[in-house]
């Protein structure tokens, strides 16, 4: 399956240019040592690529990195063919690369609208800007609905939904999401997966990074398992999903009683010591 | 330890967070809350906690009123909780964010602390059960936010809490560390202890929870166990959206 994966995104990436190539990325924080060890990926147009893997094992560090938060220590990024590494996140911005943090960075003490407006600051037409409100709000009613609150009074999930409809107002070519569902509610979390759809029709392309990964590569095109700092494993999303070794390792879901796992006890733990 | 939730009423300027909420919650088993983002459900964790005041009714644990106690006296009453966003201590070390969960003082504590083992070793036993005990030594600030998440839990069930209260505690963690955080909590129950999860994965609530209460618009919607609630009409309408 690697193998036919890896022709799959050779060839996808040898037609049409990716919007995206990430090769050989070095990464990590101050003195600890390194989260990505020399990790790839691509992304190519319209498409929907899904990061999954353990906690820890880099996936939120890899859009950093992407999106110019944190200089990798070695490796490129290529945005629609140019070099893009070490830029700035507003220069990246500008040509057409947006990025959706994890956990929350609305403005707190700001107006909906004010928020939705922050995402077009750049833009000088105001045209462009009204027609890209209307959109994000035939999107997101809710956002119209709550349009004059402060989005600091708004619940967790309700701000995860500005801060999606504020990515979208620069009209990006891609879209970093890192964990857009974590804390919607089934309804709103079913609302962002059809966004992150309409978006892939509409010829953008989205790298997302999802905990909820059974459902996240339901609709993703490709999948990268990253572990250790690396891809341990990529290939079609739909070929993923149904992987034993995969499904096993990191989507979770066996039955619950063929879990071969030491129960969980306070005996234990009272005798538990470090290892 | 049973908590009640009588009357209970929160607005935040216009709006209505909590409007004349009552709950019973069952002692001793695990309960799940559910319902759209923005139903009231984080409000109550933040009045049961006493982080913010409500603007009428109260709360009771154990037959006692815990409204307008502050969040220290209530956790020593034996609530613990998490957070939705997550809250660490990033200039501590990931085994010190745990350690400082439970701060003894007294002889009593002393008393205890010499028959359960010591405080690093509980730690380090928390640690190992969410799975971070390799990463004991790192900062805080280094670790991931899923991992961040593990710590809390951690940091909160060394506290030893009657009543466990937990905001999306799958939120951003990998679904196979959700069944270990699911084996944590069934062993809760099982120690005796009163468990009370906000939830959106339904898989694991519904796999989970004894009883569920699902809010809408401020207040309590239905009741009963997982199957009742998922064939639910309003349920289904308000909050599954299918």
């Amino acid at each position: 399956m690697v193998e036919r994966a890896h022709d799959a995104l050779v060839a996808s990436s040898a037609s049409p240019p990716p919007i995206l190539e990430v090769c050989d990325i070095r990464a990590g924080y101050g003195r600890a040592a390194p989260v990505l060890r020399g990790l790839s990926v691509v992304v190519p147009p319209s498409s929907v690529v899904c990061l999954v893997g353990p906690n820890g094992a880099g996936k939120s560090t890899v859009l950093r990195v992407v999106s110019g938060m944190l200089q990798p220590r070695a490796g490129s990024v290529m945005l629609k063919g140019e070099d893009i590494t070490g830029l700035a996140p507003q220069r990246l911005l500008a040509r057409g690369l947006a990025y959706v943090l994890q956990g929350h960075s609305v403005f707190r003490e700001m107006t909906v609208a004010d928020n939705i407006r922050m995402g077009a600051f750049t833009l000088r037409d105001k045209a462009v800007v009204a027609e890209r409100i209307t959109m994000v709000r035939d999107l997101f009613p809710l956002i119209g609905e709550r349009w004059h609150a402060l989005a600091g009074g708004l619940s967790g999930g309700q701000q995860k939904m500005v801060e999606v409809g504020r990515s979208l107002m620069l009209d990006p070519d891609i879209v970093l999401m890192d964990e857009p569902t974590m804390g919607l509610d089934p309804k709103s979390a079913a609302v962002v997966f059809a966004q992150i759809d309409v978006l892939r029709q509409h010829g953008r392309a989205v790298l997302l990074v999802e905990q909820n990964a059974r459902r996240a590569l339901e609709m993703a095109d490709l999948g990268c398992v990253l572990d250790l700092g690396r891809i341990a494993i990529e290939g079609p999303a739909n070929e993923l999903l149904t992987s034993p070794e995969l499904g096993q390792l990191y989507l979770g879901g066996r039955p619950r009683a063929a879990r071969p796992r030491p129960p969980v006890s306070e005996q234990e733990e009272r005798h538990a010591s470090h290892h | 330890m049973s908590l009640s939730v009588h009357g209970l009423t929160k607005r935040f300027g216009g709006v209505v967070a909590l409007d004349d909420a009552t709950v019973e919650f069952v002692p001793g088993v695990i309960n799940g809350l559910i319902g759209p983002n923005g139903s009231g459900k984080t409000t109550l964790f933040n009045i049961a906690t006493g982080l913010i005041a409500a603007d009428a009714g109260g709360v009771t644990f154990d037959g006692r009123r815990i409204t307008g106690m502050p969040p220290y006296r209530i956790a020593r009453a034996g609530i613990g909780r998490t957070f939705q966003v997550v809250r660490a201590f990033d200039r501590m070390t990931v085994l010190e964010n745990v350690l400082v969960a439970e701060r003894r003082t007294g002889l009593r504590e002393l008393v205890r602390s010499a028959i359960r083992g010591s405080e690093v070793d509980r730690a380090m036993g928390w640690l190992h059960r969410v799975g971070l005990d390799h990463l004991a030594d790192a900062d805080a600030a280094d670790i991931s936010y899923g991992q961040k998440k593990l710590l809390e839990l951690a940091a909160i069930l060394m506290t030893d809490p009657a009543l466990v209260m937990l905001d999306e505690p799958a939120g951003g963690v990998n679904p196979v560390m959700i069944e270990r955080i699911g084996d944590l909590v069934v062993a809760a129950k099982r120690n005796g202890r009163t468990v009370l999860i906000v939830e959106h994965n339904m898989e694991m609530v519904m796999s989970l929870c004894d009883h569920v209460v699902v809010f809408d618009r401020g207040r309590a919607i239905a009741s009963g166990t997982p199957d009742a609630i998922q064939s639910d009409e309003r349920v289904l309408q308000a909050y599954l959206g299918v």
